[in-house]
């Protein structure tokens, strides 16, 4: 019997891959985020406000991930954007192979910015890498107040925080103080962009913020 | 529910450092806040592993905590979902140590040459 020492993770292939998906959207000028949340947060709402209100400034492109049906995709085609459905067949999130072959369904050369829409899940996504250049977490308020604890894995790991359904405060018992302090604990300076895609209320200051990425992206 | 991708990874890593040997046992080492399930894993690996240099071989799971250390005191505890602040002095500036593992630390194998025909 010989022991033999391997010391190497076991998703390495698919953090290699993701590698591959990043080098291929620099190569093409794409920037890219990967929008991750809970079934209902509001993903494919703030995709469609975010294409809408976008257009004419930037070219979009949406990688739809579902477990089945292209609505999602549907409505971001709607809205504007050149889209791609991933039916992933019951997996619970995407991984760097779907959105590796997602990419050679788009012509790249006409996105500016590429929306990943992940399945809606606070789990499994958090731990697979698709090569996009930022993370970005929907948390609605009707979720609750205590997600950060329960979830700490997907909080760690994202570069900004949406706080969607900000209309529905007055309504609902939620602390956000005590939301906000177990972000900050998780992932001390994170930027957060409290919003409402209903009223509308707080999306342009998420919108700066996209094309500013875009802009300093694009420059680099 | 990904154990099932999650569990052909792990049989091609083993398989890419088995040097050709029958796979008798793979140590793996999982932290508190990756969310894989051992038995999941497990349950796919019996029947992924069939037909292969890795059937009937056993899995180990090393199990680590989540540690956290607050940055004001250099106090060190384990993770606890309900209360994120240092125990020792309330601070919510701290950072964690270890508990989101998930590798393969280390296989056995009968080497190729020994394998019975």
């Amino acid at each position: 019997m010989t022991r033999i020492p391997v010391v190497e993770k076991i998703l390495g292939a698919n953090d290699r891959l993701a590698e591959e998906n990043r080098a291929r959207l620099d190569t093409a000028g794409v920037y890219a985020i990967n929008l991750m949340a809970s079934p209902g947060a509001g993903k494919t709402s703030l995709i469609e406000q975010t294409v809408r209100q976008l257009s004419g400034q930037l070219r979009l492109g949406v990688i739809d991930g579902d477990i089945a049906t292209s609505l999602d995709a549907e409505r971001a085609e709607r809205a504007g954007a050149l889209s791609v459905q991933i039916n992933t067949g019951g997996d619970c999130h995407l991984d760097a192979v779907m959105v590796h072959s997602a990419l050679s369904e788009l012509p790249l050369s006409d996105i500016d910015l590429l929306i990943v829409e992940n399945v809606g899940n606070l789990i499994c996504p958090a731990n697979f890498q698709l090569g996009t250049h930022k993370s970005v977490l929907i948390a609605s308020v009707p979720e609750g107040d205590d997600k950060p604890y329960k979830y700490p894995g997907i909080y760690r790991g994202v570069d900004a925080l949406v706080i969607n359904k900000i209309d529905l405060l007055p309504y609902v018992t939620y602390d956000l103080a005590y939301f906000q302090r177990g972000v900050e604990i998780l992932n001390p300076g994170l930027k957060i962009f409290p919003i409402s895609c209903r009223t509308g209320e707080g999306i342009d200051i998420w919108l700066s913020w996209i094309k500013e990425m875009v802009t300093t992206f694009q420059r680099a | 529910m990904h154990e099932l991708s999650v569990t052909q990874s792990l049989l091609e890593l083993a398989q890419d450092h088995a040097r050709g040997g029958q796979i008798t046992d793979l140590y793996i080492v999982v932290g508190q806040l990756s969310s894989f399930i051992d038995d999941s894993v497990q349950f796919y690996w019996n029947v992924i592993s069939e037909g292969t240099l890795a059937e009937g071989s056993t899995l180990h799971f090393n199990r680590k905590t989540a540690v956290m250390e607050c940055r004001e005191c250099q106090h060190q505890y384990q993770f606890n979902a309900e209360q994120f602040a240092c125990p020792n002095c309330g601070s919510v500036q701290i950072q964690l140590i270890s508990g989101d593992e998930f590798y393969l630390e280390a296989i056995e194998v009968v080497p190729m040459e020994q394998i019975p025909s």
